[in-house]
């Protein structure tokens, strides 16, 4: 029996209270005093913060239109956020989020069109297949995040640093998809096309192209998040600018409520990126029967 | 139709075919065994035979999508090399472009001849109604029921206007109502310019109710044909209501005698 959408929403919205009562309770009221007497806390605010100091620090960092780092006089451009290790980024939050989105998006554009590529071509070429095989499991298994150094020697701080990061994780998850999306696409239907009279050409447009599509587009809730994940990732390893830069400033200067409100932001972005993926595919995958757990 | 160039060599010659197929251990499997058939110009011939038998093999020979080990297949008189071009081929299981509509589905058949899309999509609209699924041509195929995806699958074959129409079980999967209602779309479709048909199917009821000639293949491995039973049934028939007639019966029990103990060889090979 499918769950009423209001009933799901206060289920949904009874967790997060219960979640933030927890912490509040335990951040603000005293479990007993020490030897100065000074009170005791259970989740004492230096290391945990409370939820509504971390609260007013979003707001503030959304209504003050500044967050600390140095001010400049030059307004908000592109072209200037591509410098490498330009000290005018990253001025307002909205900055900082527009930064890491970039990042997001060219490490899942870039990730994808040489994964759809490559994909296609390995499916295509079994030979090939079965030549870079090993490579792309040895390039597979390797946490990226040891990749992250070496492509800021490479890239320098800017934003590409932290698009090759994306690319990494996204490339793998798209090539997969379509390989298999390519080699498994029904003979039944195969066969059809071909007693239709397709050519090669027609079979890749109308047969082989449409089905690696949809494999893409059913892993896109994952490539998108990693995308987002390598951008994040990387500004928190060195960069001047976007969430991760902030998360890693406040870290530096044991600002617990900064993190925190790096992270709330962060996770808020997250939710709504995911939502316009969830648009996307809805519109894209109309032809796709409901998934089976879906039915009843 | 009529007007067109009447060649006196069959639609289909099959003539002395064998299928093998390489084991997985290695060595041959040979699943057809010097079959030879013709399908005459606007005949409609069913091949029935135990399940397993190779009947599907030997349509798929028909079609070009398997050569043969030995034998040759001679399509109008001409050998056949690589795909039979001629030939529209129905499929026993959904064959149907999940991303495409219904509409587009049947008018990708004739874009790919190089029709205009906007033609190509108004004929589509046509056929449609012809398979009466009129109102249905914006649906995807997980959105319509089995023998319905079989009515866009006809519609899709037949809008190229195959001069044969080559059917593999196609309304196997379907309930038996609906398989009759279907049996009987196909004759009226068929009746209008009578192409050469050869269907395989398991169903003898199914293939007498259809069928010109009635050919009997035995159980597999190295299958052959063991029968050729011409149906006198008159047309235009109905499908349903022809089972009734006496003759349907003679038919019947004339050919049941013939298959069944291929039918249980079938089953006794798999249970030994």
């Amino acid at each position: 029996m499918p769950i009423a959408r209001w009933k799901l929403f206060l289920l949904q919205a009874l967790v997060a209270v219960v979640a933030l009562g927890v912490w509040h309770v335990g951040a603000t009221i005293p479990i007993s005093l020490d030897g100065q007497n000074k009170p005791v806390y259970l989740l004492p605010p230096f290391f945990f913060s409370a939820p509504l100091d971390v609260a007013q620090r979003v707001v503030k960092m959304f209504t003050d239109g500044t967050v600390k780092i140095a001010t400049c006089a030059e307004p908000f451009n592109i072209a200037t956020m591509l410098q490498t290790n330009n000290s005018c980024f990253g001025k307002t939050i909205w900055q900082h989020l527009a930064i890491t989105s970039i990042e997001g998006l060219l490490a899942f554009a870039i990730g994808s069109i040489a994964g759809v590529a490559l994909g296609f071509w390995f499916a295509r070429r079994p030979l090939v297949a079965a030549v870079f095989d090993p490579y792309i499991k040895m390039f597979n298994a390797l946490p990226r995040v040891v990749l992250a150094p070496i492509f800021m020697l490479w890239l320098g701080l800017g934003i590409w640093s932290k698009v090759a990061l994306g690319v990494t994780l996204v490339f793998f998850i798209v090539f997969f998809n379509v390989y298999q999306g390519v080699r498994e696409v029904s003979p039944v239907i195969l066969a059809n096309a071909r007693m239709l009279g397709m050519s090669e050409r027609q079979l890749f447009r109308h047969v082989y192209w449409p089905s690696a599509l949809s494999w893409m587009f059913s892993s896109l809730h994952t490539s998108v998040g990693f995308a987002i994940i390598g951008a994040v990732v990387g500004e928190y390893l060195g960069s001047a600018a976007g969430l991760g830069y902030l998360i890693q400033q406040a870290e530096g200067t044991f600002d617990v409520t900064g993190v925190f409100a790096g992270m709330t932001i962060l996770a808020a972005f997250v939710l709504l990126v995911d939502w316009l993926v969830t648009l996307v595919e809805n519109r894209l995958l109309v032809w796709k029967p409901p998934a089976a757990s879906q039915q009843v | 139709m009529a007007s067109e160039t009447e060649p006196t060599a069959p639609a289909v010659r099959l003539s002395h075919v064998d299928v093998a197929f390489p084991e997985p251990k290695g060595g041959v499997f040979k699943a057809v065994s010097n079959a030879s058939l013709d399908v005459a110009n606007s005949e409609f011939v069913a091949i029935v035979g135990p399940t397993g038998c190779g009947k599907s093999t030997l349509l798929n020979c028909a079609a070009g999508l398997l050569a043969p080990a030995a034998g040759h297949v001679e399509i109008f008189g001409m050998q056949l090399s690589g795909l039979n071009g001629h030939a529209g081929y129905l499929f026993q299981q959904d064959a149907l472009m999940p991303w495409k509509t219904a509409r587009d589905n049947i008018a990708l058949a004739l874009e790919i001849g190089g029709t205009p899309r906007i033609e190509a999509v108004e004929r589509a609209q046509v056929w449609l109604g012809r398979v009466g699924l009129k109102s249905f041509g914006d649906r995807y195929a997980h959105q319509l029921s089995g023998g319905q995806r079989k009515r866009v699958g006809l519609a899709q074959v037949l809008i190229r206007n195959p001069k044969i129409l080559l059917m593999d079980e196609p309304f196997g999967p379907l309930d038996a109502q609906t398989r009759q209602i279907m049996g009987n779309l196909l004759l009226d479709l068929w009746a209008g310019d009578k192409k050469a048909v050869l269907f395989v199917t398991h169903d003898l009821e199914e293939a007498i109710a259809l069928a010109d000639r009635v050919v009997i293949m035995s159980a597999g491995p190295e299958a052959r044909i063991i029968g050729d039973h011409t149906i006198d049934l008159v047309r235009p028939r109905d499908a349903t209501e022809v089972r009734l007639q006496p003759r349907f019966h003679a038919l019947h029990k004339a050919i049941w005698g013939q298959l069944r103990s291929e039918v249980i060889k079938a089953y006794g090979g798999e249970i030994g």
